[in-house]
């Protein structure tokens, strides 16, 4: 059952006449959003939807749950600022909430951080019904407990998101990506690691299952020909230069996780079409070690994939005739964790998960009569 | 007393304290206003006795403070009166630095500046910086999330911790997050930072890294009104550029800097220090646009300088202000509320009202790119009054923040000192709410009691 809603006392109200109840966006990540319990209530919270604060020379936003991605990137391009975090899926139409509790950062990430670098300030309604508020609308912000923070990731788990207060920067004026191929992912690892450790901020540094580097730079006219310089000395191997609207288009379409989408036998560009026998998208957190036999193992699975933020991050797409409990062993043997964002009905967090007794005990406090599904 | 006998089967030998000379020493923290005697004190050197610790004082239901290096300006670290404190100073290895992940994992007692030490070998760093970096600790660092000249680009500690092992406050020993900059799951790591040591004891950090800056420029201009030093920071961040720090001092900042470290300041109402850092072109860029800038924006002098010496004056000066206003008065309170940057300048001219309707002398020095205010209250605690009188001048620039859509703390954390600012900012559901987190973490509110919210034990509720 879905029950929409256009303000937070609609949500108040939701929460408190729901014994389940599950909030969703735009639905384009729908591992996240869908139930398996047919009795849980999905509360659509598009409607809330707007930005309420924005002040270019302040470098923060605050703007409504259901808000679109792209308003918020539309907004802050006017006056050449940006979301520095790159929440992928804005084009399918991801929200601001969505994106907060699906924890998203997309390649971007690798120059400023993540998401969690850049929530400064959340509104929520509890799992008892009421509209609480953590962090501010400011920068800097020491005073009680980051809940902003808490509801990075929490899936719609942990309460309903009614608003969000970011902190976003300034965007490079001019972009250039520089691509070489290795012979294998692995075989990058060096060239990652030295790039870093260097001197130069990359917009973004990933790596497709087929060893292919890509290597954003930003700046302006002026100084993108020197890191261009710098770069290819340190890359070492031939660099094919992409630039323009080819370049942009690149960077949209790992953002939309084109390559990563269907079978490749159907072309489903609907993420959100869940029945498409596609298999499924999985996030995996990691560290440039764990990247060869992560590599190693998504590869013999025949599992595409692609690193990102400096081997920080992998994407996959799990072939549907390899069932999930397998992608969830493998996961647990590599000591990692994944987090679906589409696919097949399952949990949306498999392998080696995160939480233990602070975790329970934070979500007693915030859902004592377990309204939310379990994590 | 029954946790002395229980923590005596311990066998912490001279490293569990109970005499009031040798519990002396931690009677406050930075904020020497309040004071309190522990029954105890344990010098931990170990998880395990950390742990086992908590766990007597839990079976006991004996009140404990974890205290890093003490230098808290909030009352973070003060002991709870008859409660055990639990030093965690001894605790200082850096168990590991991993170059390829840019990680570093730390005990709680290593002192911040050890961090970047240790990892320059690898050509790497820690980005937080407070003042206190040559001193304070990393485990303090991250129960008050604190900050630093540089979070204006590089963010709070909390944005630098990646995982951690944390005793409960019951003793049960749990991990929160892990090694890589993704999460997965709800962020329980960026929860427990900033909790203020309301969720227990953090016994292993895991930090990441960044490159050292290839470049780095810095630069000192001064004007003659902080307000016109206040613009010049709004018209930097509307000209696009990112700066890793603008600092403003104003005069008595700048004339108690003199009087101590002797930074060769240029005379000024207010000096503004941008600082750039990145690849040498990218800095290079940059500091042909920051000219321009600041060339119109009304400076009396400008200088800049990539010379690591002048640098590291420049910043010795700004970084030694809270406690070179010692030359100035024989006691001061500092506050770091915060306003929206757009705000600075009236938020500096109330200050200036403020201090002058209460004849009470104030030194700013402040994080202004980040609108965060550092006003020094200057006072005579010998006189009769005359702290009352300056903690309430503190409590109505606090309230002007509030007001301004500011915070009550950008730093230095709730603690004792402004926890009855909080209702300023947050509602009584969200009161309520913080207290029950707390209360489902930690039933007896045993952990740093009556730090940041109020306890049941006192009565009203959180
Ligand atoms: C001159 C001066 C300059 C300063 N400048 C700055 C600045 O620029 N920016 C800034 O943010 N702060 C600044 N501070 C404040 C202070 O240095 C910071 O709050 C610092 O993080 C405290 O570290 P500490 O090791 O001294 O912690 P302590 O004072 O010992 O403890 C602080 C709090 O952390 C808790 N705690 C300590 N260790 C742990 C642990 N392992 N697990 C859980 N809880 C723990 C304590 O219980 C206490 O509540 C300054 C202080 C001074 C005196």
């Amino acid at each position: 059952m879905i029950a929409t809603v256009d303000s937070v006392a609609a949500v108040q109200e939701a929460v408190l006449v729901s014994d389940r109840l599950l909030p969703v966006g735009a639905q384009t990540k729908p591992a996240l959003s869908a139930v398996t319990d047919p009795g849980t209530v999905r509360l659509d919270c598009a409607g809330l939807s707007g930005i309420s604060a924005y002040d270019p020379a302040e470098l923060t936003l605050t703007a409504a749950a259901g808000t679109p991605i792209v308003e918020l990137a539309d907004a802050l391009a006017a006056h050449g600022q940006y979301l520095p975090f790159d929440p992928p899926l804005a084009a399918a139409g991801a929200t601001l909430a969505g994106t907060v509790a699906a924890g998203l950062s997309g390649a971007g990430a690798q120059r400023y951080g993540g998401l969690r670098d850049f929530i400064i300030g959340v509104e929520f309604v509890d799992g008892r019904g009421r509209h609480v508020h953590g962090g501010g609308r400011v920068v800097k912000n020491a005073a009680g407990f980051d809940l902003p923070k808490l509801m990075v990731g929490s899936l719609g788990r942990l309460g309903v998101i009614v608003a969000v207060s970011l902190k976003v920067f300034p965007r490079a004026r001019a972009h250039r990506t520089l691509a070489a191929t290795f012979a294998s992912p692995a075989a990058a690892l060096d060239t990652i690691g030295v790039l870093n450790r260097g001197p130069l901020a990359l917009e973004a540094l990933d790596l497709t299952s087929e060893g292919r580097l890509l290597v954003r730079l930003g700046g302006d006219d002026g100084t993108l020909t020197a890191l261009t310089e710098r770069a290819e000395a340190t890359i070492g191997t031939a660099c094919e230069r992409i630039d323009g609207p080819e370049e942009a288009a690149m960077w949209a379409a790992s953002a939309a996780l084109t390559a990563l989408r269907g079978n490749g036998d159907r072309a489903s560009e609907n993420p959100s079409d869940s029945d498409a026998p596609s298999g499924d998208l999985i996030r995996i957190p990691l560290t440039p070690p764990q990247l060869p036999p992560l590599s190693t193992a998504l590869t013999a699975a025949g599992a595409r994939h692609r690193f990102s933020r400096g081997a920080s991050v992998a994407w996959a797409h799990w072939p549907a005739d390899r069932t999930l409990t397998e992608l969830s062993d493998r996961l647990a043997d590599l000591g990692l964790g994944g987090q679906r964002l589409w696919g097949r009905p399952g949990p949306p967090l498999l392998g080696t998960v995160p939480g233990g007794p602070f975790a329970d005990r934070v979500r007693a406090a915030l859902d004592p009569d377990h309204r939310f599904p379990e994590l | 007393m029954e946790i002395i006998a229980a923590l005596g089967e311990l066998g912490l030998g001279e490293r569990l304290l109970t005499t009031p000379a040798a519990l002396a020493a931690f009677s406050c923290d930075g904020l020497t206003a309040f004071t309190a005697r522990p029954c105890a004190a344990v010098l931990a050197e170990s998880t395990a006795e950390v742990v086992a610790t908590v766990r007597a004082c839990h079976a006991t239901g004996t009140p404990f403070v974890a205290r890093g290096s003490g230098t808290s300006l909030s009352g973070g670290s003060l002991p709870v009166a008859g409660g055990v404190l639990i030093a965690l100073n001894r605790l200082n290895r850096v168990l590991s630095i991993d170059p390829e992940s840019r990680t570093a994992v730390l005990e709680p007692g290593v002192i911040n500046l050890d961090v970047s030490r240790a990892a320059a070998a690898h050509g790497l760093a820690y980005a937080p910086d407070p003042s206190s970096q040559s001193v304070c600790s990393i485990g303090g660092n991250l129960a008050f999330n604190s900050g630093g000249a540089h979070c204006l680009r590089h963010g709070m500690t909390a944005n630098h911790i990646l995982g951690m092992t944390v005793v409960l406050p019951d003793g049960e020993l749990t991990t929160l997050g892990g090694p890589s900059r993704e999460g997965l799951g709800p962020d329980w790591t960026g929860m427990f930072c900033g909790s203020e040591g309301l969720f227990g004891i953090a016994v292993e950090v895991t930090v990441s890294l960044i490159p050292i800056a290839e470049a780095t420029a810095t630069f000192l201009a001064a004007y003659d009104s902080l307000s016109a030093a206040g613009d010049a920071v709004s018209a930097i961040v509307a000209a696009g550029l990112l700066p890793v720090a603008m600092e403003i001092m104003d005069a008595l900042a700048i004339e108690a800097a003199e009087a101590s470290v002797k930074p060769r300041y240029p005379p000024a109402a207010a000096l503004l220090i941008v600082e750039l850092e990145g690849d040498r072109d990218t800095v290079a860029a940059d500091t042909t646009a920051l000219e321009a800038l600041i060339a119109v924006s009304g400076a009396v002098s400008v200088t800049h300088t990539a010379d690591p010496e002048e640098r590291a004056l420049i910043w010795k000066g700004r970084k030694s202000a809270f406690s070179a206003v010692g030359w100035l008065a024989p006691d001061y309170i500092v506050q770091d509320g915060v306003v929206p940057r757009t705000q600075l300048g009236r938020a500096l001219a109330e200050v200036e009202a403020l201090s002058a309707a209460a004849g009470i002398r104030v030194a700013n020095v402040f994080h202004a790119g980040d609108g965060n205010l550092h006003p020094l209250i200057l006072f005579d605690g010998a006189e009769a009054g005359a702290l009352e009188r300056a903690e309430q001048l503190a409590a109505d620039i606090l309230s002007m923040c509030v007001r301004l859509g500011g915070s009550i703390t950008g730093e230095h954390g709730v603690g004792v000192e402004k926890r009855a600012h909080l209702p300023l900012m947050f509602s009584p559901d969200d009161l309520t709410l913080m207290g029950e987190i707390r209360r489902s973490v930690d039933p007896g509110e045993l952990a740093n009691r009556g730090k940041m919210l109020v306890p049941m034990a006192e009565g009203t509720a959180a």
